[in-house]
This record gives C-alpha cells, sequence and structure tokens, in this order.
C-alpha cells in the first residue's frame, strides 16, 4: 500500500495572518486565483500545464458544483476536480487526494487553494450561513448537533476541546504548565515570523497561566486567534515535471486519514484520537519512524490539540505527553522543533489558512527557505491536520527529494 | 459571511431540539419523566443519539428500551464564557458526557451543583427539565 514519493509539492504561496485585514476585499473565487497565481509562480510552471484541483467548502460565490467553477474561473482543463470537506484537516487532506491522483497517472499539474480574506460588501442580501452563530455545529433540522448537542450548549470548538483535555488530565496527570508551555514555546517561533499575528509578543507560561479561563481547563492564551485575512496555497506535480521548478521539491511518501466520529461526545477512545492510527498508517507507508522527522507541524487550534496529537502520532508514549513536552524545547532554536512558524497559536487562524499553514511552514522548511527560523536537518517533515473537535484528522510524511 | 437582519434575534434565542419522526418517541419518553434508548434485534447494541439504523451493525430491528438515565461523568467542561450569547443566564455551564450504564455516552449539563463539586467518574441521576414549549431536555444532577 501507498505512494512511491513521485508526487511533490514544488511551489507555495502564503498570506501574512491579520486580526485586521489591511488588503483589498475580494471575491473568494478572486482570492482563489490570486493564491494559484502566486503559487504557480512561485513553482515556476505555468497556469496552462494545470490539470487538477482540489478546493475546500470556502467558495460563496457557489455553494455547490464548485469545482467547475473554479475550473471555468481559472480557465483549466482538469482530470481531478475535487472538494474536501475536513475542517481543518482539508488541507491536509487535500494534499495526499493530490498525491494519490498524480501517482496514479490522472494528472500532472494539481493546485490546492484555500482562502479566508474579506469580501467587498453585497449588493444583495447573502443566505443566512450557519457557520457564524455555531461554528462547526449544523443547527439544520435533522442534524444531530442541532438535536443533541447545541441545546445544551455543547457547541464546538472550545468545550469539546476542553473536554479531551479533562479527561486527559484526569487519566494522566494534572500538569497545566506543560500545556502552557506549549503555547509559550510556539510563540518564540512566532516572535521569528514576520508573517505571524503574534509577531513581536512573546509569551510566558505564566502569562499563558494568567489569561482568562474560557472553557475549564482551557485559557485564552490556549487557544487560536481567528484571523480576518490569510490565504494560501500549495502546487503538487509529477516527479518527472518537479525536475524544472524553481525549488527543492517536497514528496509525500506517507499519508494517514482517519474520522470516527463528528461530536467528542461520541468518540470512541476519548482522549485518544483518530491521528494515532492516521500516523500510523502515515509512518508505515513512508517507512520512518517518528524519531527520523527533523520537525513536526501539528495542528493546534488549541494547546490540548497538539499535545495530544504529539502523543497519539507516537513521538513519546501513552500519557507522556506532559512529561514531553516539558524535556523538550519545542521552538525553531529547539530540540524537538515543532510549528516553527509558530503554530496557528503564535501565526493565527484564518479560516482553512489555517491548516495549511503547517503544511507552507514544512515545505518552506525543507526547501531551505525560512530564514532565521531555518534549521540545521531539514529533510524529514511531520504534518498534521485536525478538523471538528478532533474529529477528522490526516497525518502526512514530507521527505525533500 | 456577512449577517443578516435576524442574526441578532437567532443569537438571543435559545437552540431548542427539533425532534424527527425518527427521534420522537425519545422525546415523548422525557416528556413522561422516562429515559428511552434504542436497542438493536440484531446485535443487542445499545445506540444513542436515536437513528434509524443501528450504529454497531447498520441493522434497521431497533427497539426503545427505557434504562433508569443514572450515569457516571465521562467527561465535562465548565464553559465560563457562554458558548452562545442566549446562555449567558446559565454561566458557569457545566456541559458534560455521561457515560450510562448500558455503555452509551450522551451530552448533558449537570444542573444545581459548584462546578468546583464536579468530577470525572461522578455518579449522576437524570434531571427531566421540562420547557414551555412542550419539549423536556435530559439534564442530570450529582447523585
Amino acid at each position: 500500500m501507498g505512494l512511491r514519493g513521485d508526487a511533490q509539492i514544488v511551489g507555495y504561496a502564503q498570506q501574512r495572518s491579520e486580526r485586521r485585514f489591511t488588503g483589498q476585499p475580494k471575491l473568494t473565487l478572486e482570492q482563489w486565483a490570486d493564491m494559484a497565481a502566486a503559487a504557480l509562480a512561485d513553482a515556476g510552471i505555468d497556469s496552462r500545464e494545470v490539470d487538477g484541483l482540489v478546493c475546500g467548502s470556502d467558495i460563496f460565490e457557489s455553494t455547490f458544483f464548485v469545482p467547475a467553477t473554479i475550473a471555468e474561473y481559472m480557465g483549466w482543463s482538469v482530470n481531478l476536480a475535487e472538494r474536501v470537506d475536513l475542517g481543518g484537516a482539508t488541507p491536509a487532506g487535500m494534499v495526499w487526494r493530490a498525491a494519490a491522483a498524480i501517482e496514479l497517472g490522472v494528472c500532472e499539474v494539481v493546485v490546492m487553494a484555500v482562502v479566508a480574506s474579506p469580501m467587498p460588501p453585497s449588493p444583495k442580501p447573502r443566505a443566512f450561513d450557519d457557520r457564524i452563530l455555531f461554528g462547526a455545529s449544523s443547527s439544520a433540522w435533522g442534524s444531530p448537533q442541532a438535536e443533541f448537542e447545541i441545546p445544551f450548549g455543547n457547541i464546538a470548538q472550545n468545550n469539546g476541546f476542553a473536554m479531551y483535555a479533562q479527561r486527559y488530565h484526569e487519566l494522566y496527570g494534572w500538569d497545566e504548565r506543560a500545556r502552557a508551555k506549549i503555547a509559550a514555546d510556539q510563540r518564540v517561533s512566532a516572535c521569528a515570523n514576520p508573517d505571524a499575528v503574534f509577531f513581536g509578543q512573546p509569551v510566558t507560561v505564566d502569562d499563558v497561566l494568567a489569561s482568562k479561563m474560557i472553557a475549564t481547563p482551557l485559557r485564552m492564551l490556549e487557544i487560536v486567534m481567528p484571523c480576518a485575512g490569510g490565504g494560501a496555497a500549495l502546487v503538487m506535480c509529477s516527479a518527472d515535471r518537479a525536475k524544472r521548478t524553481n525549488h527543492r521539491p517536497v514528496a509525500l511518501t506517507g499519508f494517514g486519514e482517519r474520522l470516527t466520529h463528528k461530536t467528542p461526545t461520541y468518540a470512541p477512545d476519548l482522549p485518544h484520537t483518530p491521528v494515532g492510527a492516521a500516523a500510523a498508517s502515515a509512518f508505515a507507508m513512508s517507512g520512518l519512524a517518528p524519531a527520523d522527522m527533523d520537525m513536526v507541524q501539528v495542528y493546534d487550534c488549541y494547546t490540548i490539540t497538539a499535545l495530544l496529537s504529539i502523543e497519539d502520532s507516537g513521538f513519546c508514549g501513552r500519557g507522556e505527553g506532559q512529561a514531553f513536552v516539558r524535556e523538550h524545547d519545542l521552538s525553531y532554536k529547539g530540540d524537538f522543533p515543532c510549528n516553527t512558524h509558530g503554530g496557528q497559536l503564535g501565526f493565527g487562524q484564518a479560516g482553512l489558512a489555517g491548516g495549511m499553514s503547517h503544511i507552507v511552514e514544512a515545505v518552506r522548511q525543507v526547501q531551505g527557505r525560512a530564514g532565521e527560523r531555518q534549521l540545521a536537518r531539514h529533510d524529514n517533515a511531520y504534518v498534521t491536520g485536525t478538523g471538528g473537535v478532533m474529529s477528522e484528522q490526516a497525518a502526512l510524511v514530507l521527505q525533500g527529494a | 459571511m456577512t449577517a443578516d437582519a435576524n442574526l441578532d434575534e437567532k443569537r438571543l434565542e435559545k437552540p431548542r431540539p427539533l425532534p424527527t419522526p425518527t427521534t420522537q418517541p425519545f422525546w415523548d419518553g422525557l416528556a413522561a419523566e422516562q429515559v428511552r434508548i434504542q436497542q438493536c434485534l440484531d446485535c443487542d447494541g445499545w445506540v444513542f443519539y436515536p437513528r434509524s439504523r443501528c450504529s454497531h451493525c447498520l441493522g434497521d430491528r431497533l427497539e426503545w428500551r427505557t434504562v433508569s438515565g443514572a450515569g457516571v461523568i465521562f467527561t465535562f467542561s465548565v464553559a465560563t464564557q457562554a458558548t452562545f450569547p442566549a446562555f449567558a443566564d446559565e454561566v458557569p455551564q457545566i456541559i458534560a458526557v455521561v457515560e450510562l450504564p448500558e455503555g452509551v455516552h450522551l451530552t448533558t449539563t449537570i444542573v444545581g451543583a459548584e462546578p468546583e463539586a464536579v468530577r470525572v467518574g461522578a455518579p449522576v441521576e437524570p434531571v427531566f427539565d421540562h420547557g414551555d414549549d412542550g419539549l423536556t431536555l435530559l439534564r442530570h444532577r450529582l447523585a
């Protein structure tokens, strides 16, 4: 089972995260085109060569028939037209789907983009969007969340992640400083990333613990900062085409994906997460082990998300995550570089661009383009994506070609 | 992503369940202060929330059984910020997952307890919270 490593990421684009957007508002299709053009230019590939596209659920000009709308808008004729609906795991899910299609020979150059910046004011009222009020919980009639979760205030995401943290600590001990250290260490990296929303704003473990309690035991500085402006794109192509691109190609050599639930109430093994199965698949496919990774870029909408992802992915044993975090420096300067762009906790979360930021940073590091944050060893990267409340999980192993 | 005119009103309404033909017996049970959950006649598996088919074997022979509704707290979180504006009057709101002896998990709120008194593993018993709209929510209190 698996990939040969013949599908390779060769270019990326990324907007800086902004709490208050300072750019020009554009339609989401226009933002998609901007990101796609920038990523193709980065790779050195002409738009006319694109024969595959993967999008998410962030195009507001169309609620359906979205890939066709994008293909038409970009002027592409594509053999892969995919829309991924995995919440924060969408970008990681995009990458393996693109790689599978490329290795099957279905297409040669695939563009994946996510967009999250403001649109111009609409002259006509927009349809009501559930997500404004209920986040990742659907309030539509007949939705299990509408009937059995929302009426109790169990609305994604804060309390769901807090319930993971509560049970994790009950089983494995309470070390709130370890959780806080994840946010503090990653902020060190954010302070070396001018595109991060918290650039120039270091925090200490004590700052994190002194921040406002939101959903016990999670505090304000353990929760991502939603950003109004952001976007990102990746270009992936065949190893053959990758030989004529601008930067070191980054091959996907392993991946895994696992979903078991939508709401944590029904998670089969809480606080353990589906990322464990996804990671096992990714490592087995790549032939590498966690110890072979030069960096980990794990989804971190909350500190607990990163803690559970590190542990369940096998970088330490079950229940040992807190000790592991205490014993390692997670910053880009440290012995366990984790989320070297600052993570979403430091970089900011602009919609799906937050999830793609982990992949972009992995590619940037493997390509040797991370500037001040550049790691000395940068061949192998482990990346995860988390959607919903530890519900959609994807894991990637990326290797420099 | 622009707000529509009714957004402010929607924020202030407490969201209530809207039963479906499949789930109606569950809500009818709660109105009569009975907790009814489904059991599969094919695999004996217990199913929650109510479904049209078994979540263990996808069989369609599900029977309603009346159970005690008592259980233990599997996990919880105290919302010190309202998770939705309409719940502001319930803050701090103790949102919990309760495990019933049948093995199923359900979402509830723990009422009549100080947040500090709530623990994972604590036994709880059902509270039938009858609303003005004819719907009864199954909440829990520490036993």
